[in-house]
């Protein structure tokens, strides 16, 4: 059987179950549509969360992107995860207790204010667009590869697919079939990995094989990675980076952003506890570090295996011929998502680092310039065919892939169209609409979002996970903050949650533009996105922390100018804190 | 529930000191051992490399897991002390 057809089972098979699913659990009324009716337990929770949280950008992007940065891309592994502990200790118990829909209406109730929630239910479709995406770019390059067409097709398909999907199931739909995608993304990240561990070191736990010994050269697995790659003019894999600033700065915004992302939070509404909205995020971390865990062992093994097919008989003798090249090189080569040149006309494939550094030891070799160049987004989905593994686990791959990038968008989708739906329309626009009139509203926001996130995922403004941490850092200016205050600060007023939340979020994108195009439309940007460009070393990936910090300052300075909060808000903020009497969540 | 009862503030202080603590040991296994004090590190070796990157790709995950378990836990044992759980 073709690989092609072999794809085309896992990958239909498992669309076919989740599709069963959402039809099974077809959401009825308005409630269902966006809780779930409210029982859900921690353990199906935690698993939900987890498939929502790892899209694209964490299984199909991410590994690619520590592959390559090494060390330096930890941020990645530490900001998606860290953000959990905010989540549980600053966030979900109190807005568990608070016992309502969404984001915006917190926010709305607290600082007792229409514009508020106007302002959130901004923030909110902001990021989650930016975020979505992410997704349509990861799922493009997945689709344009496993349908063999070209990366656009591929996004158009993405798009078609995301559509029908998310349009179909409300969230218990999502709830139930995201259980079963968490349990096809991890099976199909695991098993690869295993395998390769297995063959470079023996040892079948990945996460253990990253530290363990190289079997073909008797050395510790990263120590022969730093030798191979260091030869070819690359940076040590495990090197210390200079600007740790900017490091820190990056992975504070990725953990705010994880813990002020909507369509996360959203899920602990769906406890039938406040003390379950703490265990669950317990058990979504659980559930999230198993693929994190692994994820920088298959980064490290990936970019060893890489290195050694380019170059066979070590790096000091030569590489291989391009005639010669492996099959997943010729058939990546059709998606456009990896390209050769042969600059020096030797029919070889000289792949190193083309810096000035390197430059007299390349002249010496008769090497010309790079060769060859891998599109970091393909280094997961490549991985399989790159260790020369089974033709079912390269189709289970696909499937994966596939469902952590549909489970996310689905996800965002559900949280923009709830924020149109019941914030923006029933909230303010049209009180009096019909529970009829706000799936339906709800649907056709949706159909919006997907049609502005495939324009702009066909030219990212980056990897799926870079396009994904702007997103993280628009949330972690604007809604965490928000959100933080609300529970922690009888003081903040509705007038300081407002300058706040605009000001983070007009800092941060205006940051972010200027580097990454206006409204990411590429060719926009007032300067080049490069380290010498950026204030004080700070990339447009790292500013929404800064955004934060300029947020709460913003609040508490126009809070304190402007009058107390009236004595209802400050019994309201007194209640979230004490979980007794929580109830089940509730319309209004 | 009256929301300024001495116990309810004693509540909220014992639900702030746990928060403040985890956070700590949150910021210092992330912040601390796998960026910034990752050099003073660098002379305890880890499997080919050494403990601050051990932290930054494995370490910190596993302390956040455990810190959120602890926190649930503990949170619980105080509500249930000043009698806010729910039944």
């Amino acid at each position: 059987m073709s690989q092609f057809a072999i794809n085309i089972i896992f990958v239909g098979g498992s669309f076919l179950l989740y599709i069963l699913i959402a039809i099974w659990a077809k959401a009825g009324s308005t409630k269902d549509f966006y809780v779930a009716g409210g029982g859900v337990h921690p353990i199906t929770n935690g698993m939900a969360i987890g498939a929502d949280w790892m899209s694209a950008a964490s299984f199909i992007s991410m590994a690619g992107l520590i592959a390559a940065g090494g060390y330096a891309n930890s941020t990645f592994l530490m900001g998606w995860t860290g953000g959990y502990v905010l989540l549980a200790m600053l966030l979900a118990p109190y807005l568990r207790k608070f016992g309502k829909f969404t984001v915006p209406e917190f926010i709305g109730d607290r600082f007792y204010s229409k514009n508020a929630r106007l302002v959130a239910v901004l923030c909110l479709i902001v990021a989650s667009v930016t975020y979505v995406i992410g997704q349509m770019a990861g799922a493009g390059v997945a689709f344009s590869r496993f349908l063999e067409v070209d990366a656009t097709l591929g996004l158009m398909i993405a798009a078609i697919v995301v559509f029908i999907y998310a349009v179909l199931g409300g969230m218990k739909g999502i709830t139930y079939t995201q259980v079963a995608q968490y349990c096809v993304l991890i099976i199909a990240y695991t098993i690869p990995a295993v395998f390769i561990s297995v063959q470079l070191t023996g040892n079948p736990i990945p996460g253990l094989g990253l530290f363990s010994t190289h079997v073909d050269s008797g050395m510790p697995l990263l120590t022969k990675l730093n030798q191979i790659i260091t030869d070819l003019g690359f940076n040590e894999y495990t090197a210390d980076v200079d600007n740790k600033l900017n490091m820190v700065l990056f992975t504070l915004s990725l953990m705010i952003g994880t813990a002020g992302l909507p369509h996360v939070i959203i899920r602990f509404f769906t406890v039938p506890k406040v003390a379950d909205a703490r265990w669950s995020a317990g058990w979504a971390l659980v559930f999230i570090a198993l693929l994190y865990l692994t994820a920088p062992a298959v980064a490290s093994m990936a970019r060893l295996n890489l290195m050694t097919t380019i170059y066979p008989d070590g790096t000091s003798s030569e590489p291989i011929q391009y005639d010669e090249r492996p099959n997943w090189v010729k058939e990546w080569e059709v998606t456009g998502l990896i390209q050769f040149e042969d600059k020096n006309s030797d029919g070889r494939i000289q792949l190193y680092n083309d810096s000035p550094a390197f430059e007299s030891e390349a002249q010496a070799r008769g090497w010309e310039g790079n060769e060859l160049v891998v599109n970091r987004d393909i280094l997961v989905l490549a991985n399989p065919e790159i260790a020369n593994l089974p033709g079912w686990v390269i189709g289970l791959i696909a499937a994966g892939g596939l469902a952590a990038a549909l489970s996310t968008a689905a996800g965002l989708l559900l949280a923009i169209s709830s924020a149109v739906s019941h914030d923006l329309i029933k909230g303010s626009i049209n009180p009096n609409i019909s529970e009829k009139g706000e799936l339906l509203a709800a649907r056709i926001s949706m159909a919006v979002a997907i049609v502005v996130a495939t324009w702009l995922g066909a030219n990212p403004p980056g990897f799926a996970a870079q396009v994904v941490a702007l997103a993280f850092g628009i949330a972690a200016a604007s809604l965490f903050p928000a959100l933080m205050m609300g529970i922690f600060s009888k003081r903040v007023n509705n007038t300081g949650a407002i300058a706040g939340m605009l000001t983070g979020l007009v800092f941060t994108l205006a940051y972010i533009f200027v580097y990454k195009g206006w409204l990411f439309i590429p060719g926009t940007n007032n300067l080049p996105d490069t380290p010498e460009n950026w204030v004080l070393g700070i990339s447009p990936l790292s500013i929404g922390a800064v955004g934060a910090i300029v947020n709460f300052a913003v609040a508490f300075a126009v809070s304190n100018a402007t009058e107390e909060p009236p004595v209802e808000i400050q019994e309201l903020v007194e209640s979230v804190r004490y979980p007794r009497g929580a109830g089940q969540a509730q319309d209004h | 529930m009256s929301g300024h009862s001495y116990d309810a503030e004693n509540y909220w202080k014992a639900n702030l000191r746990l928060i403040i603590g985890s956070l700590v040991v949150w910021a210092l296994v992330s912040y601390g051992f796998a960026i910034l004090l990752r050099p003073m590190l660098a002379g305890i070796p880890v499997g080919g490399t050494d403990l601050g990157f051990w932290f930054a790709q494995q370490g910190s995950i596993l302390t956040f897991i455990a810190l959120i378990f602890h926190y649930a836990w503990r949170m619980n044992k105080i509500d249930e002390k000043f009698g806010v759980h729910e039944e």
